[in-house]
């Protein structure tokens, strides 16, 4: 199967790997997918006091797309605020990683990554105002 | 002679892959080239040297695959492959006898060639039993002859397996089926060549061998049909009447030869060349068990071809690491590539969880593979699990001794 050079580079070059302190109140953290699937997904975010993601990390279980479209993904939700990083698609990073047809479930399980750990966060927060 | 000259070119990836394909020894494709140019004839020509030149070399072949499993040359007829010998094998047999008996026995870890035709005469009416295989992949005889009865055709077990390398007791088999008056039929195509094989002493019936299995040329195999007692099938392919009305179809006289010097070569250096792989196979997997906690080899050890290692690395995704080892060509045991996401029905017949089946690579080694390269494929395999673990959240889990079963995971 060939891959596109982006996939191929955040395969090779991943950004962003590692991991946030989860019980951290401005940290949220999702973790998706299953092991006996052939991927598992934790992204987390870390939420800064101006309500902008300041930091973005992910471990990724799985195949090379799946790998390439978490780490893309952690670029994509730096800068922005929760409500933006809301809105990226699954097609958007399926799109700029040209990824075949077999692969589109793992930008399918970015996007519930990302949606994951905007909940976790939101939950934490909620709990904190009460 | 033992040629362990370097086949590929330096920009090919290190090949490790022998259970899909080998290469073509360059003795046999020496073999070959005049049934190309001068000697074309057509073998079944009886009235000119064109023809008897090329049934010679046909018929020469015939004789060193027949001596490869101690069978009669005359009990050996030429296919395209081990998927029509399988076809033919099982489907002629049941057919023939369809009148009397309607049974037929095999086991769940065949390849997808048995399976397929096993599934096809269900559909015709015909009973299968699929036996399951221990955690060690071998079938157990005593399942074996119970499943057996006065209904039961053919009892169709593989020699070694395609993806894990077991070798199936054949001999036993054979004795049971002996015993219980039904055919046996076995898949020897990663067996022929790489074993000792005995058609007699074994009691097989029906052997299906492949060329490119055993460093021949693709495109064709061979099926052993058992003349006494007589083995009777139904042919699939119909017409003039060739391979003693099996097969009939002009015979691909230079795949013939090619085929039979690869079956010589395989038998003269068979013992040697088994040292010599198991020697890299336990070099091989000592370099990655020295360098990598939590790394599992899928399928029995001991009753095992030497040119295989079939390795679950825990926690690290099988078709990402393949991704990785971009200088090595190896297959993942898992058919993730596939849009089914299924993995391995072998590793899964085994026992082994879906997780861990989905981290699992085949190496396959051969003829042509060196000791230098079965270091440079251990230091890639090493680095590259190392790196993809750390990227790995169930890595991660297990450090912090998080047990991943107590997690609720969403399928997906």
């Amino acid at each position: 199967m060939a891959y596109s050079e982006k996939l191929i580079d955040h395969y090779e070059n991943p950004r962003n790997i590692g991991s946030l302190d989860k019980s951290s109140e401005d940290v949220g953290t999702g973790l998706v997918g299953a092991p006996a699937c052939g991927d598992v997904m934790k992204l987390q975010i870390k939420v800064g006091a101006d309500g902008l993601i300041e930091d973005a990390k992910f471990k990724t279980f799985g195949c090379g797309s799946a790998i390439a479209s978490s780490s893309l993904v952690t670029e994509w939700v730096k800068g922005k605020t929760i409500d933006e990083a809301e809105t990226i698609k699954n097609t958007d990073i399926a799109k700029h990683l040209a990824l075949p047809p077999v692969k589109i479930h793992c930008s399918v399980l970015a996007e519930d990554a990302i949606k994951a750990a905007i909940a976790d966060y939101r939950a934490k927060t909620a709990k904190k105002a009460e | 002679m033992n040629v362990h000259t370097q086949i590929r070119r330096n920009d090919q990836p290190i090949y490790l892959d022998y259970q899909a394909t080998t290469p073509m020894d360059p003795r046999v494709l020496e073999a070959m080239m005049p049934y190309f140019t001068h000697q074309f004839g057509n073998p079944h020509s009886r009235s000119h040297s064109y023809g008897w030149e090329a049934e010679e070399g046909v018929e020469k072949a015939r004789g060193q695959v027949a001596k490869l499993i101690g069978a009669d040359e005359k009990e050996v007829i030429f296919t395209s492959g081990a998927t029509e010998s399988n076809n033919l094998a099982i489907r002629g047999v049941a057919e023939f006898y369809k009148d009397r008996k309607n049974h037929i026995v095999t086991t769940v870890t065949e390849h997808k060639c048995v399976l397929d035709t096993c599934r096809h005469l269900e559909q015709q009416g015909f009973e299968v039993t699929y036996l399951p295989v221990q955690k060690n992949g071998l079938i157990d005889l005593d399942a074996l002859r119970a499943a057996i009865t006065d209904k039961t055709v053919v009892v169709s077990v593989m020699a070694v397996n395609n993806e894990i390398g077991v070798i199936q007791p054949l001999a036993e088999i054979g004795k049971i089926c002996r015993e219980k008056k039904t055919f046996f039929h076995t898949d020897a195509a990663q067996a022929a060549g790489k074993i000792a094989l005995d058609v007699e002493a074994m009691n097989i019936d029906l052997m299906s061998i492949s060329g490119h299995k055993i460093y021949g040329p693709k495109g064709i195999g061979a099926l052993y049909v058992r003349r006494k007692p007589r083995v009777r099938l139904v042919p699939l392919i119909v017409g003039g009447g060739q391979e003693r009305g099996f097969r009939s179809g002009t015979l691909p006289t230079p795949l013939c030869v090619g085929l039979g010097e690869a079956a010589e070569i395989a038998m003269n250096e068979m013992e040697g060349e088994a040292k010599r792989l198991a020697k890299l196979q336990a070099r091989m997997l000592k370099g990655l068990q020295d360098h990598l906690p939590e790394i599992f080899v899928n399928g029995d050890l001991e009753h095992r071809i030497p040119g295989n290692l079939n390795i679950s690395f825990a926690y690290v995704e099988g078709e990402s690491l393949m991704m990785g080892i971009k200088n090595l060509a190896v297959s993942s045991g898992s058919a993730c590539t596939s849009a089914s996401l299924e993995p391995s029905y072998v590793l899964r017949a085994l026992g082994v969880e879906e997780e861990m089946a989905h981290t699992s690579l085949r190496i396959g080694l051969g003829r042509f593979t060196t000791e230098h390269e079965v270091d440079t494929a251990v230091e890639e395999l090493v680095r590259h699990v190392k790196k993809l673990r750390e990227m790995s959240p169930l890595w991660e889990m297990a450090q912090e001794g998080i047990d991943i079963k107590s997690i609720e995971w969403a399928a997906h």
